[in-house]
């Protein structure tokens, strides 16, 4: 399966300032990018050239599948970016912003009530102006549009700025569903504990440019331990029959020792013996 | 296309209704105009009622600019052009529903225009089919070519001064047609008035193909 984004040498200029200086760049489908760098690096410029908002001026740079020199609208409907600002229009109540936006997206109605339900905008706050929520209320209307437009790469720029924390957990549970139902997703965030916790991998820039990944030294080589002749598989025997049991023998007793009686010779005269080592003999 | 026009529409019309600045500030500002003309011009001396005609256009012209700055306005905060954009929106179909609402908001401001320059400048209408028609084009015209140099000064700093220079002169084939048109309609010589009609529907015919092709490299500049 093609990546969702594949840079290679992708500049993008803003002004005549080179935004992007050359970036390469790989995300997988179904991944979890954490983007860092310090103020003014090109995080943002980044996210919003993913989205088809910069040109890239040269190099490569495709997005699930659309090239973006050649065509930066067609994968715009594809992607849905939080941005710094609300992108709300604040004389709409917020159902009305959400349903514009899903409408033009051509998304489920179903969803945008489920996305506003999410966010815990149900209820009084789905008719209140925009004009007149808080900074978080509108940061999370802005979310519920970017969920309702159910995107395949969600661009997410300080997706936690402004939210309590119970919000924060929101967000994050809403990405990882996003990521289980095949989306994707790459979060700049200044947040890092937290947006660690979420990402898949990390990717730093600075300056325009990616940094390439730290590299790893390698382990130490390990002797390998010698090699032991396995003992050769024996084959098991034939059955053997077991032996019958045997009966022990009776007990016979002993005969009583006959003490030999005198040799007699034919003429009945008794004939002398010698008798050595038990063995009596005729001399 | 027509879809997204209408949604445009519909979103760009709910905006009005809610915040009232047509009613509030330019329809306000409107009779204002006719009043100060009629302070201007003698009502005595018959040159307003001569001049009511043009007096009438410039007065509109005037609200669109307003109308037209608003529409544009709108989108300019909290980056909502860049919205547009990642909306999936066609291009021609912004251009549309912008140019509805616009021409929505201009029918209103020209009867109650109509209405100030019967009650003020004492000049009641006549040759209703001939000023119906021209109203209509002259409108159509008015927004088509408002939307289109509305989003080229959009991205500009200086938009708010940048588009009466720029709109202005390029509105003057639809002041006079329909100047002239007007006047045909008021001496009962409607034949002499529909050729202005004609200028008129080819300009907003024109202005409204144009925008729909014009209108997606000018968003994506502004």
């Amino acid at each position: 399966m093609e990546p969702a984004v594949h840079l290679r040498a992708a500049v993008s200029l803003l002004g005549r300032f080179p935004a992007l200086a050359g970036v390469d760049l790989d995300v997988a489908r179904g991944e979890i990018v954490l983007l860092q760098g310090p103020n003014g690096a090109g995080k943002s410029t980044l996210l919003r050239t993913l989205a088809g908002l910069h040109p890239v001026v040269s190099g490569t740079a495709e997005v699930l599948g659309h090239d973006l020199r050649r065509d930066r609208r067609s994968v715009r409907r594809q992607v849905g970016l939080l941005g710094h600002a609300t992108m709300l229009y604040d004389e709409l109540t917020v159902a009305d912003n959400i349903r514009f936006w899903a409408r033009a997206a051509h998304a489920d109605p179903v969803d945008a009530e489920a996305a506003v339900v999410a966010l815990g905008l149900g209820g009084r706050l789905r008719s209140v102006a925009v004009s007149r929520l808080s900074a978080g209320q509108r940061r999370r209307a802005s979310i519920a549009v970017l969920v309702a437009r159910r995107p395949e790469l969600w661009l997410l720029d300080e997706p936690h700025a402004g939210l309590d924390a119970e919000a924060r957990d929101t967000v994050d549970d809403l990405v990882r569903r996003a990521v289980t139902a095949g989306a994707t997703v790459m979060v700049a965030s200044h947040e890092l504990e937290r947006a660690h916790a979420l990402a898949g991998r990390v990717v730093t820039i600075t300056s325009g440019v990616i940094e390439p990944a730290p590299v790893v030294e390698p382990a130490p080589v390990v002797e390998p331990a010698p090699v032991v002749e396995a003992a050769p598989v024996v084959e098991p025997g034939p059955v053997v029959e077991a032996a019958p049991v045997v009966e022990p023998a009776p007990v016979v007793e002993a005969a009583p020792v006959v003490e030999p009686g005198p040799v007699v010779a034919p003429d009945g005269a008794p004939v002398p013996t010698e008798t050595t080592g038990g063995t009596t003999r005729v001399p | 296309m027509f879809r997204d026009a209408l949604a445009v529409a519909g979103k760009d019309l709910r905006i009005e209704a809610r915040s009232r600045v047509a009613l509030n500030q330019v329809a306000p500002f409107a009779l204002l105009v006719l009043i100060l003309f009629a302070f201007a011009l003698d009502p005595d001396s018959g040159v307003l009622h001569s001049a009511t005609p043009g007096l009438y256009w410039v007065a509109v012209l005037f609200c669109a600019v307003l109308a037209i700055q608003r529409a544009f306005a709108i989108e300019s905060a909290d980056a909502n052009q860049d919205a547009l954009r990642l909306s999936g929106l066609e291009p021609a179909g912004i251009f549309l529903g912008k140019m509805l609402a616009i021409c929505a908001q201009l029918a209103a401001l020209e009867v109650l225009l109509g209405l100030g320059v019967v009650v003020l400048y004492n000049s009641p209408p006549t040759g209703w089919l001939l000023l119906v028609v021209t109203c209509v084009a002259a409108t159509a015209g008015i927004a088509a070519a408002g939307t289109l140099y509305g989003v080229l000064a959009a991205g500009l700093r200086v938009r708010e001064t940048l588009l009466p220079l720029l709109l202005l002169p390029v509105l003057a084939p639809v002041l006079i047609g329909s100047t002239r048109a007007f006047e045909a309609a008021r001496n009962s010589t409607p034949s002499q008035g529909w050729p202005w009609v004609g200028l008129l529907v080819v300009f907003a015919v024109g202005y409204t193909v144009f925008g729909a092709f014009g209108f997606g490299p000018l968003l994506e500049e502004s």
